[in-house]
């Protein structure tokens, strides 16, 4: 071991003695970068059709891969959303929609939205597409387990979705799919509907295991020289999180979906207790329900900021060089990412407080809930900080920056109000809850992610998306989405509660019926507006005004590759060697607004670098 | 330009349309009013954090919009501007959860003088059960549910012969008086929520769980269930009727106790029959029921 290292001391003498004098002075030099410890990864290269673009390795094309099935499933869960607005602004219009197939499309959404949109868009498409790019690495550590993952996550898109067309129909138990009713008759979908929702969510688990060690391990073990963890752009610190958030917690879900589906085949009871269906006893006995929600909960709370950590770091970058400014507090940005994720372990019973466990885990885990409100609130500061002083392009992606900021601040506040325990009783359960996660878990990261998507575009593409069209979509989404969950708030203030196929004729809740049918019709309307979306990628995909390299005058590695789009291995020749941080934007002294991350100290000896 | 108008637009209409909200909580006929002032504060420190941040931000939209040419300040930290506001934050939470702790304490804390009364849910409707004059309620199991004894009473316990049957979705409560509900189901979980009341807890098969309030208003309150519990949960709707002691005590002597329920059980088998149809679901239900022919 000791030779070892003595060795690579001695060539890092060597390499320094070398550049020194290449540069032809005594001094020591300035642009020294550790050498690289390990050597380069072998690729392999498909060459058909097949192994190129369907069975393939390259990372890039598996997060197309899984962007493309990602927002598959996301048309699936908005057309599902149209039509259960349908229902709650215009009952009796639309006759097929019995309660039993509200239940089911309520259940589908929610889950499709939640892990099959979401998280598979933020870690599997972003995640594949930028880890490898902005680390400067060739591709993920295990490119075949990586290959598997998508293919796994996408049986499990088939599992889901061809339990629309088994005999009764999808689970209509909730996207929480709380027991005993999951696997009760008196529930739609109690059949094969359940069992296939969670054969499918054991199946993305299994698949978003072999991905999400492939971005953990390349995050920590490929970066290129130079690249500290501390210059890691926070899309990579966002992401990074999540990923090992979601390796914690996705085996809670992965355990208590093997365990119902014991219940359900084999009769088990682990979260049945005895219960009497139609005056008979059924044949289990002695297990908790609230096991099952401890378990769920302790996935599921993690699981908003698996989908919120890489939503928070993506937005910083993307804030940061749109405003052509330096991320505010960038450590400060960093470890609230990961203090956010640390706590999320220890809050999840906040969504349990009227659940019927013990009452004094709600002292706990309010306190713990309210303290989670600091880093994020934290996070707030620092965005609308980089904007001050800023040289901001109101272009889309600000846009939908700006948009995520005011949801995002929006749905955090009325969170402070869920997560307060005594506050959460007369609301949980009601609209404002729906208000309240859409608003946060819905809307702000979907603003992201379109921001993302006009932001990347053109990387992936090499052709911009048009601006027109964008702000058309970023205004009919915004506005749209907020006129209907701004109101929602105050509908859980009259009472009414969540999860109703028809509200019926109780006073307080005929007051809403306008807002109702209001709802419904921005609902159509923001839908709607997708499709300019979709027409704008088509389009641009072929006629969209060519990017160039670097259009956004970025700092970030992705933007640095010799091909745009960047080609198999990502890197030509030689990898890049980073200097400097990804946020040297206004750098006084130096020539550009913009110090890109491999430019060595020696180019711009005037900047006034700060932090490198 | 038109960008920063809009956001301004944006926030200024949340504002105006949380003043003028047609749309409020619905009036409190409980001693929880403590739980209504709590989210007050919380929209007045949410409220006031949200405008700031938001006009902060659209005073950054207007002030430094893109200018070809111009450099934006190189400042990569600011520690004491950091500092300064993460103990402002942490203030602000902790104003918020002070008060929170201290209403749910109450919340927990059921008062001596409370009558109990037991909450029996089922897929898809609610059913009663009070103490007699002992005061006490009989202990009780799902796993003895049967025709002859709806509750599950422990027949052994002393305290549960003069306990009283309310076999309707209809439940009379003392003004005035601390109520704690001991909530059970026999099938899947559901909520006793009354919007009124402001207060609710899930009823868990396989446990008993509790929550009290104080009903301080006459009237007659609909009882929703909150938590999802299958195809008709939008249809468990119960009544509550709050009323003086007169007329609460007529109410109670034309309940049944389980004693007279049992004598009466035993000479009446018509009757028996037409308990277990009740128990077999309200019959509007069962068609959708027959439709769920999987499992």
């Amino acid at each position: 071991m000791s030779d070892e290292l003595n060795i690579n001391k001695k060539k890092k003498n060597q390499i320094k003695t070398k550049s020194s004098t290449a540069s032809g002075r005594g001094e020591t030099d300035i642009d020294y970068v550790r050498p690289a410890e390990l050597p380069e990864q072998d690729l392999y290269h498909g060459h058909s059709f097949i192994t190129k673009w369907i069975f393939c390795q390259d990372a890039k094309v598996i997060g197309i891969q899984y962007t493309l099935t990602a927002v598959f499933t996301g048309v699936v869960g908005l057309i599902l959303s149209w039509m259960m607005r349908m229902q709650l602004g215009f009952p009796d219009l639309f006759p097929f929609l019995t309660a039993e197939t509200y239940y089911q499309m309520v259940t589908m959404h929610g889950m499709i939205m939640v892990v099959y949109l979401l998280t598979a868009l933020f870690l599997g498409g972003f995640g594949n597409y930028l880890i490898p790019l902005m680390v400067g690495a060739r591709d993920m550590v295990f490119p075949y387990a990586n290959m598997i993952s998508f293919w796994m996550f996408f049986v499990a898109v088939v599992v889901l979705m061809s339990s629309f067309f088994v005999p009764g129909g999808p689970t209509g138990s909730g996207w929480t799919l709380y027991p005993p009713q999951a696997i009760l008759e008196g529930t739609p979908g109690s059949g094969y509907g359940i069992l296939l929702m969670l054969i499918s969510l054991s199946l993305f688990v299994i698949g978003f295991t072999m991905g999400g060690l492939n971005y953990v391990i390349t995050i920590l073990q490929a970066r290129t020289r130079g690249m500290s963890l501390m210059r890691m752009p926070l899309t990579i610190w966002g992401i990074f999180t999540a990923t090992v958030l979601a390796l914690l917690a996705f085996p809670a879900l992965l355990v208590s979906s093997i365990m119902m589906t014991l219940d359900k085949v084999l009769g088990t009871s682990f979260f049945m207790p005895t219960i009497i269906k139609a005056g008979e006893a059924l044949s289990y006995d002695g297990g908790s329900p609230i096991l099952f929600q401890h378990l769920f909960w302790f996935f599921g709370h993690p699981e908003v900021y698996i989908v919120a950590l890489p939503a928070f770091g993506i937005v910083s970058d993307l804030i940061s060089v749109h405003s052509r400014k330096n991320i505010f507090g960038y450590r400060m940005m960093v470890w609230a990412i990961v203090g956010i994720g640390a706590l999320s372990f220890f809050v999840w019973a906040h969504h349990m407080y009227v659940s019927g466990m013990s009452p004094w885990f709600g002292f706990f885990f309010a306190t713990t809930t309210l303290i989670i409100a600091v880093p994020t609130a934290l996070k707030v500061y620092n965005w609308i900080l980089t904007l001050w002083r800023g040289n901001i392009r109101i272009n889309t992606v600000m846009l939908f920056c700006l948009g995520f900021i005011l949801t995002f601040v929006n749905g955090g506040i009325t969170g402070i109000f869920l997560g307060n325990v005594a506050v959460d009783v007369p609301l949980s359960d009601t609209y404002f809850v729906i208000a309240h996660f859409h608003m946060v878990m819905g809307i702000a990261p979907l603003m992201v992610i379109f921001g993302a998507i006009y932001h990347w575009f053109p990387l992936v593409t090499g052709r911009l998306l048009d601006e027109k069209l964008g702000k058309w979509h970023f205004w009919t989404t915004f506005l749209g989405a907020y006129s209907i969950y701004f109101p929602m708030h105050y509908l859980g203030f009259i009472g009414v509660p969540r999860r109703y196929f028809e509200m019926y004729d109780s006073p307080y809740m005929t007051s809403a019926i306008g807002m109702n049918e209001f709802i419904s019709v921005a609902a159509f309307i923001v839908g709607a507006a997708q499709f300019i979306f979709f027409y704008n990628l088509v389009k641009s995909l072929r006629l969209g005004k060519p990017a160039g390299k670097n259009p956004w005058q970025a700092n970030s590695l992705e933007w640095l590759t010799p091909d745009v789009p960047p080609t198999h291995g990502n890197w030509g020749e030689k990898l890049p060697v980073v200097h400097r941080w990804a946020y040297d934007y206004g750098v006084p002294g130096a020539k550009d607004d913009y110090i890109p991350q491999t430019t060595p100290p020696s180019e711009v000896r005037d900047a006034e670098v700060e932090k490198t | 330009m038109f960008t920063g108008f809009v956001f301004l637009a944006v926030i200024i209409g949340s504002i105006i349309f949380h003043v003028w909200t047609p749309w409020w909580w619905t009036d409190i006929a409980s001693n929880w009013s403590a739980m209504d002032d709590t989210i007050i504060l919380s929209f007045w420190i949410g409220g006031g954090v949200f405008i700031l941040v938001c006009l902060f931000m659209v005073y950054c939209i207007f002030r430094y919009q893109y200018k070809e040419g111009r450099r934006s300040e190189y400042k990569p930290e600011d520690k004491k501007l950091e500092k300064g506001l993460t103990w402002l934050t942490t203030i602000g939470v902790v104003a918020l959860l002070a008060p929170g702790l201290v209403v749910w304490n109450n919340y927990i804390r059921v008062p001596d003088n409370a009558i109990h009364v037991e909450v029996m849910a089922w897929q898809w409707g609610w059913k009663y059960r009070l103490p007699g004059e002992d005061g006490k309620l009989g202990t009780s199991s799902n796993r003895i549910i049967s025709d002859d004894n709806p509750y599950g009473l422990n027949i052994d316990d002393p305290n549960g012969k003069d306990d009283v049957f309310v076999e309707s979705n209809e439940l009379h409560l003392l003004k005035n008086r601390p109520v704690k509900i001991l909530l059970r189901s026999i099938d899947v979980l559901h909520n006793f929520y009354v919007p009124q009341f402001r207060s609710k807890m899930d009823a868990v098969p396989g446990t008993i769980t509790y929550y009290w309030f104080e009903p301080n208003k006459n009237g007659d309150y609909e009882v929703l269930c909150a938590e999802y519990c299958g195809v008709a949960h939008y249809a468990m709707r119960g009544k509550v009727v709050v009323e003086n002691e007169d007329s609460y005590n007529k109410w109670l002597d034309e309940q049944e106790t389980f004693s007279s329920f049992t004598a009466k059980n035993r000479n009446n088998k018509l009757k028996e029959k037409k308990l277990v149809k009740i128990n077999n679901l309200s019959s509007q239900k069962n068609s959708i029921l027959r439709k769920q022919n999987v499992r």
